[in-house]
């Protein structure tokens, strides 16, 4: 399995504080990668210079070896890296069904000229891309709600048709920020048994930012954690937990009250309203 | 039956008259707020332009020996509806396009276009005169004449009401088609919902934006021509009726086409209704009343009309805040 993105030596400056300090790390094409650390560690930073929202301040972003370095997000989007959004996105008022179709892009019923001279054409696409979106719902088994407008779903049905879009795009990596936020127990199992069965089935490769450890233990392997703008470590999720200095670094190297792991570390990182 | 003639023409026909190209004009401003997130002033001069160069087609058609049924002007008026939307993005490309990229934010996009205004108003008072032009350059207009049973008066429609009609209905049909079947007009609609979400999945928002001025234009354009026919095509046609538009757009829920549509009539009918003599309609009733009948009994003097838009414009903001169909609060 060959490397799908690769981070040489980034750095992100804000004013005078250094967000990101010289960060190198790698996801393996196929794998399910979690990027976990404790607040202000510089995860979301690094996720959205990943993911085109943010240009570095120095070093080299490679998507399939090839340097992507301060493109755009839609530029991306065409070489099939695709994130989702902690707080989802969606078109509010369009159906669900209206939304997953609006993803393909290079549509020819975008173009002025083809919408009218090729209308046999652009209705043979559309057909095409429907049944798509169909086959989408039904994987999801969200098919349910496919004419409801997705303004009206649930904060977890939300997520995923996030999932969805990913999949109408053929995304090759999936970015995904904190999708277990405001999702209820049961939900997140569709959600996790959805990511496993893309990430399985279809070879999608995931990029995870997650506060939820559970989820990060049932989905990720490797684990990569940050800290105060680096990589400290990276390794089994199992290993990670047993990390002397990662359990340091969540608690700022005052261990509070009776939580020893990580895992409460992080419950306590998420209760004290943890931003992404 | 004659006081209800008049009532019907003076008040519901001259409401849905101005109505009509009130949401002609508010679609266009409403698509463009929509999509490229600025209110545009210029839209009232796009208007003025659009029916000048209908005027000017006409008279290359009558200076070819052109003849038809129709009213040459009305025929200038597709040819000039292409070259208004070329125009408005030629406008696109010069004025705004360049603010944009450079990360301008809304409220300079709407100075800009208050110079568009301007610059328009000048170039069209250069080259146009100050007077006002009789449209019908080939033949008078034509009249239609309704008779109710039992009325001496009849109803009074004239070619280009019954014109501008047919079209407001055919354009609004088109629309709706082409916002909820074609794939142009849905993507239209998501980089209003979500401009973030329709970037990201690689919407083409230069098409988009196309599509934009061309309806904008088109549609200004054609509200100008058809009120020009209606009355007469004067170069301060754009600050009268500018503001009722606004008032439109805002009414019918910002970023709304449909709410556009209703918010012109709803626009529209009040300022007719509200200048119209209702006197009028008391007089047969005459003899049963305990009062007598001012001669004049009219809401708003006519003078006043502009004001009409923007007490409608409170009432509903103060009841829907985002106007009638649920747009965008500013």
């Amino acid at each position: 399995m060959g490397t799908i993105i690769e981070l040489r030596s980034v750095s992100k400056r804000f004013g005078g504080f250094l967000a990101v300090n010289d960060c190198s790390l790698s996801v393996t094409a196929g794998s399910v990668t979690g990027l976990i650390g404790p607040n202000g560690a510089g995860k979301s930073t690094l996720f959205n210079m990943v993911a085109g929202n943010l240009a570095p301040t120095s070093g080299t972003i490679l998507l399939d070896g090839e340097d992507v370095t301060g493109l755009e997000a839609h530029e991306l989007f065409s070489r099939g890296l695709l994130r989702t959004f902690q707080i989802a996105h969606e078109f509010s008022h369009m159906t669900v069904t209206e939304n997953l179709m609006m993803v393909p892009s290079r549509q020819s019923g975008e173009s002025l000229l083809e919408a009218w001279l090729r209308p046999a054409r652009v209705a043979r696409e559309e057909t095409a891309i429907r049944r798509k979106a169909e086959e989408v719902l039904d994987f999801l088994k969200i098919a349910h709600v496919r004419n409801e407008l997705a303004g009206n779903l649930s904060g977890g049905q939300k997520k995923l048709l996030e999932l969805g879009r990913t999949m109408m795009a053929d995304a090759k990596i999936v970015l995904l920020d904190e999708i277990a936020a405001g999702v209820n127990r049961t939900l997140l199992n569709d959600l996790a048994s959805n990511i496993e069965r893309l990430n399985q089935e279809l070879g999608y490769t995931f990029f995870v930012i997650e506060h939820d450890m559970d989820l990060i233990g049932r989905l990720c392997d490797p684990v990569i954690v940050m800290a105060a703008g680096s990589v400290m470590t990276e390794g089994h999720i199992a290993d990670i937990q047993k990390n002397e200095a990662v359990i340091e670094a969540y608690f700022g190297g005052s261990p509070t009250g009776n939580a020893t792991t990580i895992s409460a570390a992080a419950e306590a990182a998420r209760g004290a309203g943890a931003p992404a | 039956m004659n006081e209800l003639v008049f009532f019907i023409d003076n008040g519901l026909v001259a409401g849905l008259i101005i109505g009509a190209i009130y949401a002609l004009g508010a679609i266009g401003v409403t698509l463009i707020f929509g999509i490229l997130r600025f209110a545009h002033f210029a839209h009232g001069d796009m208007m003025t332009m659009g029916a000048f160069i209908s005027l000017i087609i006409a008279f290359l058609l009558k200076a070819s020996g052109f003849h038809s049924p129709l009213a040459l002007v009305f025929l200038g008026m597709f040819p000039a509806m292409v070259i208004t939307a070329a125009i408005a993005i030629g406008f696109d490309k010069i004025f705004y396009k360049p603010l944009r990229e450079a990360g301008a934010r809304p409220i300079v996009l709407v100075m800009a276009s208050l110079g568009v205004t301007l610059m328009l108003q000048g170039v069209l008072r250069l080259f146009g005169g100050v007077s006002a032009r009789n449209m019908f350059i080939d033949r008078p207009k034509e009249i239609f004449q309704f008779h109710l049973p039992g009325a001496r008066r009849a109803i009074v429609l004239t070619e280009p009401q019954v014109i501008l009609f047919i079209f407001t209905i055919a354009t609004v049909i088109a629309l709706h088609y082409f916002l909820t079947r074609t794939r142009l007009g849905k993507a239209m609609r998501a980089v209003s919902d979500n401009p973030d979400l329709a970037r990201i999945t690689g919407i083409s928002t230069e098409h988009v934006v196309w599509a934009t001025w061309i309806i904008g234009g088109a549609l200004a354009c054609a509200a100008g021509t058809l009120l020009s026919m209606d009355v007469a095509l004067k170069p301060d046609l754009s600050w009268n009726i500018l503001l009722p538009i606004f008032a439109a757009t805002i009414v019918g829920g910002i970023g709304q086409p449909y709410g556009a549509i209703a918010g012109g009539f709803l626009v529209g009918l009040c300022e007719s209704l509200s200048v119209f003599n209702w006197a009028i309609l008391l007089r047969p009733i005459k003899p049963y009343l305990w009062f007598d009948i001012p001669s004049s009994l009219s809401l708003v003097p006519t003078e006043y009309k502009l004001m009409v838009p923007f007490l409608i414009l409170i009432i509903v903001l103060i009841y829907r805040p985002t106007g009638i169909f649920k747009g965008r609060v500013l």
